[in-house]
């Protein structure tokens, strides 16, 4: 730093040229004011653009081979399916209160296929607050201990085990089902699962077990799903609590009667395991249905943004579309596809692409307006879901074991009487058969093809390589304005020394104090420490709260917000006066505070964006501009030109929504509409937000909420 | 031969069964007598519980002591003696595996499973009569010589990485074992075709006629072995009588495709087979070579209990029905635990000839259903953890409630245990930390002392040799479930340490438990016939109680394998760099440039032509100004030769635009 600023000083006098990259560097910082905006510009216009640079996806490993064998699903066992789904909505099944029944009904159908079957009895696990355990793998989920007997769930689980394999590894097909009140779609899933099921004890070409686990949804799909891998991955062999449990009668009484329906069959209390698991599937059907054709559904983010291989995604599309003629949609931001601005962004583009065909014919990179607008709200979507960092379904819980997972989910087309039961049973079977055949054949893990990509559509993807370029541009010109900021401030206050005194004796205490000067930076970076650190405690707050009995969300958030305060004034009081500079020579002080707090963001987006890219770039969406512009109201206001007063106003409006809780109301506003926007929402939002491990929650913490708070201070900074 | 070998089997049959025991026995018996090289071929067919059929092959050729011939043999396989002589095998046994045995169903507690039962893929086992430092080297040369001989890659375990020495727990206990295994090596008829090569018929006569590929491959269980014992004294080597046993073990599903048509209250029919139909072929005689060529039906005790057989009521029984009359039916000694015997039907091949070829069926009348004999406890492997970086491997014993009445029979007094040994061998790049061994008894963590009689510990050196834990666990008789775990971590190999298909992950092969207080065995009563059965006498050896867990797959870090490219990328951009900076500053002589600019200083007096090149640069953005205004003479030029080319291209773009 101090080098480059003796460069820049000495630059006026011919001296011997300077490297070119100091140079270039040089230049930048000098211009940081063009090149923070044509960087900024040029970042919004290339997220904007990332749906047209989309491109088509393929299967990049060439062991799936989907759709190379025909299917051999047969009516045969779509009538063994609907014999199934007729058991399961049979009034007589529904009658005991527990659901018992109907898991017994699953497994005997299961057994009778000569499959393995166990039940998996599990306690529903309250998701909590952890704030050591951000990153750290899911053994840390502790059982309660006073749980009753009345709150446990049921999965089912068979598994068929490969006549030819060597039983390494295995492909998990979840179906959620919750006993007490299962609609008509789940019990539709599961004889689609079991159709798959009873067609995969017959075949030969298995080389991998296949496991079913109807999970118990009854306290969610996901903790069901999460409990029992929970119970696979990390089983515990000395339980103090399982005595107390097995003491619950209604459980005993479960398992001694299935051992006495079917004694020497493949029944058995133990939970089976099969090898490690190459892929899960879950599958669910939607109860209603207003889609104008049979669509599925692709679910696939997992906590923290983590994706499966787009190769899962590809072969279920690929099947889907090309084999089984079912259209494939992925999440959308549906208020994005009405929004007539990316309408005409969209037919800008198409255009421009046009003028640009003209031209030279090879340049085909226009989409339509309404492919753009359709492309940009599954971007979105993709880019929301992923920075939220909780997982869409209950696939989530297998990325937390490294296994690839995605949610599928079937809307039928028309009212599900026979015939188009029949209909989306085979078509569904087919679909789950090509997919496990897929899976079957691959001999390695999952890794040719992409981990971090966003889904413009089911078959187009934008990869890490091209996206990474938005982001880029966005916090390229931090570094530099930090820069460029700090030898303002520190030439500045040079400036107004060197004035007074003879330019050509330079003194010792001259020296001294250019020493002092170049450390004064050392305060601003006090500041904003406290600030972080403050960021840190507000973060960790909530903890403290959430133990506190019988509390709606909104005075939760009440309390939050006062705890933050009085922590924050306490803070300052203690260990700085940080909003208050007391010393003469502020004038420039703000912008020692702007450059150290830009430094401080450029760090904490960097960092997040390995994290999870897309928090990462929806934060330095807000708060790039927000830190950038930030500048004194009173020199603006002093200042009174047309330039200052626009500067004045986006100040303020930055100042509002970048502020998290702010910008949590706006963005619901504009998905839901403001009529229904609580207070106490915020809170839930955090409360799921933490609840899931998201690293989110981290990022407003510790990055944005201190960097807003640094941002008004300098805002309203006296000078 | 036939003739000539009367006499003596007559002389064998005044002597004591004692000494016909075991086939040992038998060969120093027999060196007393004409040498004479014998070849035996059997087949042992079992119902299994879950609707399969157990299809067990025994060839086996004894070589006597071979001074009286030298080196020429009439039966036994050349190849066989001369790998035996060379490496001076004591005992050695080769097994391919495809697929895995169900000790569930299939029982884990006779003979046949606890001695056919194999880890999928190769193993391999072998004791050498060679002085301690020969070992390596034999065991290294004979992994090529079985490798070219068998069209495998047994050759894999030469490397010292791939082997371990156990040291006691392995059964044929003795400090000049060597044990590897190969957990994903395929096995197919390709190994199958030099292993039939041995036999005096191959596979153009006698039992082995059934040996067809495609119904061999399409079963559920497939164990091709090679056993070879040499007997006589040890230290010469070159006279020493040798034992080939060749077993081939299948589970077959009898007429599989019929299963889906029959419908649900038909399901518990076991199905009927005949030997045409599952393996397609009939046998037409024995091969000329074998003295006894038998086929046997095994019901074992579990099956004869269900069908309410007695040593009474056996002939005449309602479940089932045989398409041929057996020759002979034997009985199991009864035994004090259990009351129910097993029975054994034999027909002897040599009846039958081409005209009418020789056809065993079964019929089943009612649905039988039993239960195999399984182990004492059922083992089962898994790996616990995710991530790359630690995992732990975890086995964990249960109860099968099956033997659990015959174990507190066992236990008169109270102090009753169970000896349990755990033989596991972990590859090098599975960093296990044997301290934090655990064992848990019935859900309760025990201290590994209390539980753990004797442990012996061969820590892995990497790339050099692999960890072998051998364990002697002690737990009480009325043991529900019993867990072991010991944590790993996940190595980093080297590129070229990757196997192919790095992505798939790394086995780990099977852990061996045996049961060192329970023997299987099955001692058939009216011994005399049974001496020329080497099957049978097998089958009454006694021989400890064991089985294999299952292979496991260890995901590690698998690098980018286009690695070396983006390495070999960086890597010259570094050495540019660094080259091109260093020239440049040995090149560069400060006080010239100095002495340049201060003349070029001098010169500069046209005020014009810098306003100029300030203007251009302005007007040409930010990032050429600096990179292109140190010749500042020749950035003026540069910008009227950009602003030409501006224009030229603006007329084309405008050209193209509105003609096409």
């Amino acid at each position: 730093m101090a080098e480059t600023k003796e460069k820049s000083l000495s630059d006026e006098k011919p001296k011997p040229r300077v490297r070119p990259i100091v140079r270039l560097g040089i230049f930048l910082i000098s211009h940081s004011f063009l090149v923070s905006i044509v960087c900024c510009t040029a970042g919004v216009l290339a997220l904007f653009l990332l749906p047209v640079l989309a491109k088509n996806t393929y299967i990049s490993e060439n062991a799936l081979m989907p759709g190379s064998a025909s299917p051999m699903l047969s009516n045969q066992h779509v009538s063994d399916g609907n014999r199934l789904v007729k058991d399961l909505t049979n009034p007589n099944s529904k009658s005991s209160e527990t659901g018992i029944e109907s898991h017994k009904i699953i497994a005997q159908y299961m057994l009778d296929l000569g499959a393995e079957v166990s039940f998996h009895k599990f306690h529903p696990q309250m998701n909590q607050f952890h704030p050591l355990h951000f990153f750290s793998s899911p053994v840390s989920g502790k059982i309660q201990e006073n749980y009753s007997c009345s709150s446990y769930g049921i999965n089912t689980v068979g598994i068929i085990r490969a006549p030819r394999g060597d039983g390494k590894e295995a492909i998990v097909l979840v179906t959620p089902y919750n006993a007490l009140k299962s609609g008509f779609g789940e019990a539709l899933s599961l004889g689609i699962a079991y159709s798959v099921f009873s067609l995969l004890t017959q075949v030969t070409w298995l080389a991998k077990d296949i496991i079913w686990l109807v999970a118990d949804s009854q306290y969610g799909e996901y903790a069901a799903v999460a409990a029992w891998l929970r119970e696979y991955q990390t089983p515990k062999f000395s339980s103090l609590s399982t005595p107390n449990a097995e003491m619950c009668p209604d459980v005993n009484n479960l398992f001694e009667l299935k051992g006495h329906s079917i004694s020497g069959s493949k029944f058995s209390n133990s939970f089976r395991r099969a090898g490690t698991m190459a892929a899960a599937l879950v599958l669910k059907v939607r109860d209603q249905n207003e889609q104008f054709e049979d669509t599925i559904s692709i679910y696939a983010e997992a906590s923290n943004g983590q994706m499966p291989n787009l190769d899962l995604i590809n072969v279920v599309n690929y099947l889907a579309v090309h084999r089984q003629g079912l259209r494939v949609n992925v999440e959308k931001l549906w208020p994005l596809l009405n929004s007539s601005w990316l309408k005409s962004l969209g037919e800008i583009f198409e255009s421009l692409a046009k003028v640009a065909k003209s031209l030279y014919p090879k340049w085909k990179f226009g989409i339509p307006a309404t492919e753009y607008v359709e492309g940009t709200a599954t971007l979105a979507s993709s880019l929301y879901y992923q920075a939220l960092g909780v997982p869409t379904g209950p696939h989530g819980a297998f990325r937390d074991y490294q296994v690839d997972a995605i949610t599928l989910e079937i809307s039928p087309k028309f009212s599900l009487d026979k015939v188009w039961r029949n209909d989306i049973l085979l078509r569904g079977g087919r679909l789950i058969e090509g997919v496990i055949r897929s899976v079957n054949n691959l001999l390695e893990k999952f890794h040719q093809s992409f981990f971090l990509y966003l889904l413009t559509s089911p078959s187009k993807f934008v990869s890490v390589g091209v996206y990474m370029i938005a982001f880029a541009l966005l916090i390229a010109p931090l570094p530099m304005v930090a820069a460029s900021l700090y030898v303002d401030a520190n030439s500045s206050s040079n400036c107004s020394k060197g004035d007074s005194s003879t330019p050509s004796a330079i003194t010792d205490t001259d020296e001294h104090g250019i020493a002092i000067r170049s450390w004064r930076w050392l305060n601003s970076a006090k500041l904003v420490f406290i600030v972080h650190l403050w960021g840190a405690i507000v973060s960790l707050l909530p903890y403290f709260i959430s133990q506190i009995p019988d509390c709606s969300p909104t005075t939760s958030f009440m309390i939050w917000v006062l705890l933050s305060i009085l922590s924050l004034l306490t803070l300052n009081s203690v260990l700085a006066s940080p909003l208050a500079c007391a010393k003469a020579t502020q004038e420039k002080e703000w912008a020692l505070v702007k450059s150290v707090t830009i430094s401080s963001v450029f760090i904490g987006l960097g960092l997040m964006s390995v994290i999870n890219f897309a928090t990462a770039e929806i934060g330095a969406l807000l708060m790039v501009p927000m830190c950038l512009l930030a500048r004194p109201l009173k020199l603006d206001v002093r200042a009174g030109t047309l330039r200052s007063f626009c500067r004045l106003i986006c100040n303020l409006v930055l100042g509002h929504i970048a502020f998290p809780p702010a910008a949590f109301f706006l963005l619901k506003g504009m998905l839901d509409g403001f009529g229904n926007a609580n207070v106490g929402d915020f809170w839930m939002w955090v409360e799921s937000l933490w609840a899931w491990n998201s690293a989110t929650y981290l990022f407003i913490g510790m990055v944005q909420l201190p960097c807003w708070v640094l941002c008004v201070s300098i805002l309203f900074h006296t000078c | 031969m036939v003739l000539l070998q009367r006499p003596h089997i007559l002389l064998l049959l005044i002597g004591t069964h004692q000494f016909l025991q075991c086939w040992i026995a038998f060969g120093s018996v027999n060196e007393e007598g004409q040498k004479q090289e014998e070849f035996s071929e059997e087949l042992l067919l079992k119902p299994l519980p879950d609707h399969k059929l157990l299809a067990h092959f025994h060839f086996q050729s004894s070589g006597p002591p071979s001074t009286s011939n030298g080196c020429h043999h009439h039966l036994f396989p050349k190849a066989i003696s001369q790998l035996v002589q060379k490496f001076r095998i004591k005992e050695m046994e080769l097994s391919f595996t495809k697929g895995r045995w169900n000790y569930e169903s299939w029982g884990g507690f006779d003979p046949l499973s606890s001695s056919n039962a194999k880890p999928p893929g190769v193993e391999l086992w072998a004791v050498f009569d060679v002085p301690q430092h020969h070992i390596d080297a034999s065991w290294k040369n004979l992994t090529h010589t079985l490798s070219g001989l068998f069209c495998a890659s047994i050759n894999f375990l030469e490397s010292t990485a791939t082997y371990s020495t156990p040291e006691w727990s392995f059964p044929p206990a003795s400090g000049n074992v060597r044990y590897g295994t190969l957990p994903c090596e395929a096995v197919c008829t390709e190994n199958l075709t030099p292993w039939l090569k041995l036999l005096p018929c191959r596979d153009k006569a006698g039992i082995a006629l059934l040996l067809d590929r495609p119904s061999l491959y399409r079963g559920f269980y497939h164990s091709q072995q090679l056993h070879l014992t040499s007997t006589g004294s040890s230290s010469e080597g070159i006279d020493s009588g040798i034992i080939l046993e060749q077993t081939l073990t299948v589970v077959l599903q009898p007429n599989s495709e019929m299963a889906i048509e029959v419908h649900a209250s038909e399901k518990h029919i076991q199905p009927s087979w005949s030997l045409s139909s599952i393996f397609g072929k009939q046998v037409s005689g024995r091969c000329v070579l074998a003295k006894p060529s038998s086929v046997y039906l095994l019901l074992d005790r579990g099956l004869s209990a269900a069908n309410g057989l007695t040593s009474e009521n056996f002939w005449s029984n309602p479940s089932f029905e045989l398409s041929a009359n057996p020759d002979r039916i034997f009985l199991e000694e009864s035994s004090s635990h259990s009351k129910s015997l097993s029975i054994l039907y034999m027909f002897q091949v040599e009846k039958y000839c081409e005209s009418e070829p020789f056809d065993i069926g079964l019929m089943w009348k009612v649905p039988v259903a039993w239960l195999c004999q399984q182990t004492p406890l059922h083992a089962s492997r898994f790996l616990m953890g995710s991530g790359n970086e630690r995992a732990a491997i975890a086995i964990s014993l249960k109860s099968t409630q099956f033997t659990e009445g015959f174990m507190s029979a066992n236990s008169k007094d109270g102090s009753c245990e169970l000896r349990v040994d755990v033989f596991q061998v972990v590859p090098w790049y599975v960093k296990v930390y044997f301290h934090s061994l655990r064992v848990f008894v019935d859900q309760q963590p025990r201290a590994v002392s209390d539980i753990i009689e004797k442990i012996h510990v061969s820590p892995s050196k990497d790339k050099m040799s692999p960890g072998v834990m051998e364990v002697v666990l002690k737990l009480p008789c009325r043991v529900n479930t019993a867990a072991l775990t010991i944590e790993f971590d996940k190595g980093f190999l080297r590129i070229d340490e990757y196997l192919p298909d790095a992505n798939q992950g790394f086995d780990i092969p099977s852990a061996i438990i045996s049961f060192p207080n329970f023997h299987a065995s099955m001692v058939f009563l009216e011994d005399d016939s049974l001496n020329k059965s080497p099957l049978l006498s097998k089958f009454q050896e006694k021989c400890p109680v064991m089985s294999y867990t299952e292979v496991l797959l260890v995901p590690l870090t698998t690098p980018d394998f286009s690695m070396p490219y983006n390495v070999i990328t960086i890597t010259c951009t570094v050495f540019a760099l660094y080259f091109g900076s260093l020239l440049n500053v040995l090149q560069r002589r400060v006080a010239e440039e100095e002495r340049f600019l201060k003349a070029k200083a001098a010169k500069k007096t046209g005020r014009l032509p810098l306003l100029l090149s300030k203007l251009s640069a302005k007007l040409r953005g930010r990032r050429l100004e600096p990179l292109h205004s140190p010749p500042s003479s020749s950035s003026f030029i540069n910008s009227k030769l950009v602003l030409k080319v501006i224009l030229v291209a603006g007329l084309a773009v405008g050209w193209q635009y509105f003609f096409s």
